[in-house]
């Protein structure tokens, strides 16, 4: 075998090698997609009781609270940015990464101080790399997030919005919001003060267009809005990283669907390259012996 | 017989959806009982079991963990951060964390454990 067909045969060998690895990628992230999307549908009917909730309180009560009230003068904001654990995901992460970074040059010109909070080792990873200011971060559960995960998280972000001293004053949340198996978008959303007029449910309407009873509160509305507006961080937080997990397994499977067809092209191309590289060896060898027999017979007649 | 619709609802799946002809749930002030027609309420709820009367006379129960309960029109929602039917939970580990949570002196921990050990006993009562 001539060097040249060696060399290709070399190369399709180890493209068809990562086509099996990109392949199984493709595979597993379709399957967890669907666990995922499951996921997402079961944390729905929790997230919108609480919702109802929490407007029918706020509605129906003139109870104010930390966590409703807006500081006219804020000048300390933080983002919870959601990202992915582990790369090979397309553009997933960078897309998030980006929201972020504008989102904070924008809060930053309306002349405020901007704290990051981020979830996912390839967030962790760009913003220390870049030698960004980092409030906290947690990983190791972007790919399946539990309600343990969200309701820690939740927890150190109410703590710095409502501890006296250097606090923040706003909350803003990027995550990726799962639309369909081709489109996922990076979305930003203000947490923190929570504005009644924006909560909605799961299917978009405004939840607010409900006429809601003249409820008993126990033990009392302050009570009781007390109780419910942590668990509604909490779970509008659960809801974003699970979104955030269904989109990062499509990005992921997309990414690696076109890894395994350009892989695929690749090991075509190459194969063909390998036959013509085969067939010119061949050639050069038929010219090569007919041009030696020729000689052979040349000389032969020669000597007669 | 008047029937009220309950929906026992955990922060990542739906635990258990049905008719009933009361409810008794602990709330912040004590146990409270709901039958169908009781005026809307909403209260938060305390580590506690719930115990559900189906129309058809059976019993289920569940241990909650922390959560709210309102109800209006009818209609009753427990929404807990956790909640496990009593047939869901695992005896020997509830019990495993109950004497873990005495030897860490864990006030809430204990608490949790002995709700989820009241509530698979309590089934077994009934059955």
């Amino acid at each position: 075998m001539g060097a040249q067909l060696r060399v290709y045969k070399r190369r399709i060998r180890s493209v068809t090698a990562t086509k099996k690895i990109t392949k199984a990628m493709e595979m597993i992230s379709a399957a967890r997609i669907v666990k995922a999307q499951r996921a997402v549908a079961a944390s729905t009917p929790y997230a919108d009781e609480l919702t109802r909730a929490v407007t029918a309180v706020a509605t129906r009560s003139n109870a104010k609270h930390p966590l409703t009230t807006e500081n006219p003068n804020a000048t300390r904001a933080a983002i919870l940015l959601v990202a992915a654990d582990r790369g090979l995901a397309g553009g997933y992460s960078t897309n998030a990464i980006k929201a972020a970074l504008s989102l904070s040059e924008r809060l930053r010109a309306e002349g405020k101080d901007v704290v990051t909070y981020i979830v996912g080792r390839k967030g962790v990873s760009y913003y220390t790399f870049r030698n960004l200011a980092v409030g906290n971060s947690w990983t190791g559960f972007s790919d399946k997030p539990t309600y343990g995960d969200a309701k820690m998280v939740a927890a150190d972000l109410i703590e710095a919005f409502t501890a006296e001293t250097g606090g923040v004053d706003e909350l803003h949340l990027i995550s990726t919001e799962f639309v369909s198996m081709l489109t996922q978008n990076a979305v930003e959303a203000r947490l923190l003060p929570l504005k009644l007029d924006d909560v909605q449910l799961s299917d978009q309407t405004p939840a607010k267009t409900e006429i809601f009873p003249l409820y008993d509160f126990e033990p009392s509305a302050e009570g009781v809005l007390d109780a419910l507006l942590p668990r509604y961080v909490e779970s509008r937080i659960y809801n974003a990283l699970l979104q955030s997990a269904a989109s990062e397994h499509a990005a992921r499977r997309r990414a690696m669907k076109s890894a395994t067809d350009n892989a695929g092209e690749l090991i075509k191309s190459l194969t063909r390259l390998a036959n013509s590289a085969r067939q010119a060896e061949i050639t050069q060898e038929i010219s090569e012996i007919v041009g030696g027999a020729n000689a052979l017979a040349d000389a032969s007649r020669g000597s007669e | 017989m008047a029937e009220l619709h309950v929906e026992l609802v955990a922060a990542d799946r739906k635990v258990w959806s049905g008719a009933a002809t009361i409810v008794v749930a602990r709330t912040a002030s004590g146990d409270t009982g709901i039958m169908p027609g009781h005026t809307p309420v909403l209260s938060v709820l305390e580590t506690g079991p719930v115990t559900i009367r189906t129309v058809d006379g059976g019993t289920v129960i569940a241990a909650v963990h922390g959560g709210f309960i309102s109800f209006a029109d009818n209609k009753l929602s427990l929404l807990a951060e956790i909640a496990e039917l009593a047939d869901e939970i695992d005896v020997a580990r509830a019990e495993r964390a109950l004497e873990q949570a005495k030897a860490d002196l864990d006030a809430h921990a204990e608490r949790r454990a002995e709700v989820r050990l009241f509530a698979a006993r309590g089934l077994k009562a009934h059955a």
